[in-house]
């Protein structure tokens, strides 16, 4: 019993690490073929070099993070056959066709561009070359699309049978199990958030360069679309998450219960828990700061709605509710923060300072990160929140992983942790470095190398910096 | 009705064959690596498999992800199964994925990365010719789950393939660069393709041997008459394709011995299809035990069937961008 119950252990806490890390580059990567893809339809539309240059300098970030999520992504398609057997034997039949899906018209699309994306400029000609950049970009988001429709099919399934032999089998309709209940809200929150990500991650990159030449040309233009990107789409976010909220709290109460911290019942309005410490051996949250029935007047938009707590769910159902109580926290903060960054830029555009205002600069510089916590931590409270279950309220995770001992599992686990924190932390350090050269007028192609000149087709000419 | 779950199995077959054709020429090289003199003809190397390790890698990714898909009991039994040689691969191909950016991005620590690069192609491929020889070799089954435990993978059997495989990715590796690149290196690696070639041909004739040993009914499949009139072809043409691999080879043409060295890679995986037909699991699981329902099988040949084409047509436009000799400075 103590060996199998230190196997599935080992099991969820490889799996949340190896999901955890692959997770991080998605979010770059989705957002930066867009933003990539925009880049070169600007440079093709208008003409600027200042598009061509930037285009060249995150196409080296995009190269050095795509191949890092290709990697670890190889490692999670496998991880449910390894670590999840019965899961997957069980599921398999509902939710591999979607994953096969995702190989077939986002993975092969994503793959066999990209190598023409990074490499072929010379080779085949602008408008074939932006065609591959489309390609890669709209790959990255129908990879979004399938992941997250099993995914969310996992959270709350519907449209399927259940077989003598145990599976779940798919019923008559594929579309009632890919657009599942909270499919569209996830998806939606989802890809915002990834280009939320990237838009900070290119707005601390542009304020850091801004900080060292107010002149650069490539910082002041990364910086302005950076901050354009915020304004507009933080509270676009917000209100996508609070649609999500809404939605969890129809199929998923339990969660949203955790999420708030309601070890208890309110039969007459429940009050908004903005901070306290969540205790679940005694089930209250200590040293609570709380508004009264606010939390009734977000969820339910009427003061006294009654809204149910966790003394309602027995033990054996609830998610821990701590880690998911900080996390949404955490998640919601870093939001808030988004758009207050947001506001901030349009203020300061309005003042024509947006490339001078020295503390705006900082302060995005500071946020630069700030979307891949919030990324990770979203996750953390949609996964934990839905424990103890797999797939929410009919299998539970404790049934679901490999007939593994112990040791096996824990071998890997830790090779896991050696070679993720090692490659990917030298990974981490190397788009670091490539952030921090400012750039260029005459950015380099992806070598390095000088702009080459032979070909099957002519270079293309990169004019100067200045748009 | 036609049997979507034959049909099933030809793609997953297909999967596995259009892998080892795209990505063990790149895991080869990633062997080789260095016996490839620092500079110039690593960087040739390297840049012959830059634009194309991605896509190639895919088709791993469509094997597993249809084998759950198309067969999930056999996904959920045997990916437990290989635990440890599936593990080390995911690893490996980690090491050597990263490489091929990281080395140049950071040239001051290049060294380290041709390291990885070599560590990660070898162990990776050692992996899948050890997961292969254990799955040939047999697998514990109890119910609807894998009951061994997590080292019965290991044998002298499972062993001798991991090194075949490590063997015959080398010779389609060192076939790849006689076609993509000249001189000092296209010299080089046409000696290693000659050796690996015999080495090669007695692996085989090795693991052909001990494969008859495993199981009684693999014995009876190959050496049953009349049955054996056609299995006997296998072998035939196996030497007969060596031999036209050979002559290409010192007829110093580019592309043939790499179409000849794929050639015999057909026939081997011609060879193993014969032996565990119409299981999924030899002797224990049966491809229709394994199948998905009908409606998952139908759902996905939809997409299946529209998309492999287009995949393999937008594959080969990118081989075909990236065509003819490559240099040094090349794409990177």
């Amino acid at each position: 019993m103590f060996d199998s119950l230190d196997a599935l252990l080992l099991a969820r806490a490889q799996f949340a690490f190896t999901v955890s890390f692959h997770f991080l580059f998605p979010a770059f990567s989705i957002g930066l073929a867009s933003y990539l893809m925009i880049l070169e339809g600007l440079w093709l539309a208008t003409g600027k070099g200042v598009y061509a240059n930037l285009f060249r300098y995150w196409l080296k970030i995009f190269a050095v993070v795509f191949a890092m999520g290709v990697v670890s992504g190889i490692v999670m398609s496998y991880q449910f056959g390894t670590n999840w057997s019965v899961f997957s034997d069980k599921a398999g039949p509902v939710i591999g066709p979607l994953m096969a899906y995702e190989v077939l018209t986002a993975f092969f699309l994503e793959a066999g561009f990209l190598g023409v994306m990074l490499f072929g400029i010379n080779k085949v000609g602008r408008k074939l070359h932006f065609t591959a950049t489309c390609a890669v970009a709209v790959g990255t988001f129908i990879s979004a699309f399938w992941i997250l429709s099993v995914n969310s099919w996992m959270q709350t399934p519907t449209g399927y049978e259940m077989g003598a032999n145990g599976q779940f089998l798919p019923g008559p309709s594929w579309i009632a199990i890919i657009f599942n209940p909270s499919f569209p809200y996830r998806l939606v929150h989802t890809v915002l958030a990834a280009y939320l990500t990237t838009a900070f991650a290119v707005g601390g990159v542009g304020a850091w360069h801004l900080l060292k030449d107010r002149t650069n040309p490539g910082a002041r233009t990364m910086f302005s679309m950076a901050m354009w990107m915020a304004a507009i789409v933080a509270p676009i976010q917000i209100f996508a998450g609070d649609m999500h909220g809404l939605n969890t709290l129809e199929h998923q109460p339990v969660k949203v219960m955790a999420m708030e911290g309601h070890y208890d019942s309110h039969p007459d309005g429940a009050p908004l828990i903005l901070f306290g410490i969540p205790d679940s051996a005694n089930k209250r949250v200590d040293y609570a700061i709380s508004i009264p029935k606010a939390s009734s007047l977000i969820l339910k938009h009427d003061l006294n709605a009654p809204m149910k707590g966790l003394d309602r769910v027995p033990d054996g159902d609830k998610p821990p509710v701590g880690i998911v109580f900080w996390a949404f926290r955490v998640m919601v903060g870093i939001g808030f923060a988004m758009l207050g960054l947001g506001l901030w830029s349009l203020v300061a555009r309005a003042r024509r300072k947006l490339h001078d205002w020295t503390w705006l600069h900082r302060a995005a510089l500071v946020m630069g990160p700030a979307g891949f916590i919030a990324v990770l931590a979203g996750w953390v409270v949609t996964e934990v929140g839905r424990q103890p279950f797999t797939i929410y309220g009919l299998l539970r995770t404790a049934n679901s992983a490999s007939p593994l001992d112990a040791p096996a599992v824990a071998a890997s686990l830790l090779a896991f942790v050696l070679v993720y924190f090692s490659v990917f932390g030298m990974g981490i350090w190397y788009l670091l470095y490539l952030m921090k050269k400012p750039p260029e007028a005459h950015e380099s192609t992806l070598d390095g190398a000088p702009i080459r000149t032979a070909g099957i087709t002519p270079a293309p000419a990169i004019e100067g910096g200045e748009g | 009705m036609i049997d979507l779950t034959v049909i099933w199995a030809g793609i997953i077959g297909f999967a596995i064959v259009a892998y080892v054709v795209m990505d063990g020429f790149d895991l080869g090289i990633g062997i080789l690596f260095p016996l490839f003199k620092v500079g110039k003809d690593r960087d040739t190397a390297m840049n012959s498999i830059a634009p194309v390790w991605d896509g190639n890698e895919t088709w791993l990714v469509l094997g597993g992800g249809g084998l759950l898909a198309a067969f999930p009991l056999a996904y959920a039994i045997i990916l437990p199964a290989l635990y440890a040689p599936l593990i080390a691969m995911l690893l490996g191909l980690v090491l050597r994925g990263v490489a091929f950016e990281f080395r140049w991005r950071d040239p001051a620590h290049r060294a380290i990365w041709d390291h990885a690069f070599t560590g990660g192609s070898a162990v990776a491929t050692f992996a899948q010719g050890v997961a292969l020889g254990a799955l040939l070799q047999g697998i514990s089954v109890q119910g609807r789950a894998y009951s061994g435990g997590w080292w019965e993978w290991l044998s002298p059997f499972s062993l001798l393939t991991g090194v075949a495989l490590m063997v015959g990715y080398s010779l389609l590796g060192a076939c790849w660069l006689n076609w993509k690149t000249e001189g000092g290196l296209q010299r080089q690696v046409v000696t290693y393709a000659g050796r690996l070639g015999i080495a090669l041909l007695i692996l085989i004739g090795a693991v052909s041997l001990a494969t008859l040993t495993l199981e009684a009914s693999y014995q009876s499949r190959w050496l049953s008459w009349p049955g054996v009139l056609a299995t006997a072809q296998v072998p035939l043409a196996t030497v007969i394709v060596t031999a036209l691999f050979y002559r290409s080879l010192s007829r110093q043409r580019d592309a043939q011995p790499f179409l000849w060295a794929l050639a015999l890679f057909g026939l081997c995986l011609l060879g193993l299809g014969i032996s565990i037909w119409p299981y999924v699991i030899p002797a224990r699981v049966t491809i229709w035990e394994a199948a998905a329902p009908y409606r998952s099988q139908l759902f996905m040949l939809i997409g299946g069937g529209i998309l492999v084409p287009v995949i393999l047509a937008y594959t080969a436009w990118a081989y075909w961008v990236f065509r003819g000799k490559v240099g040094s400075e090349g794409y990177h």
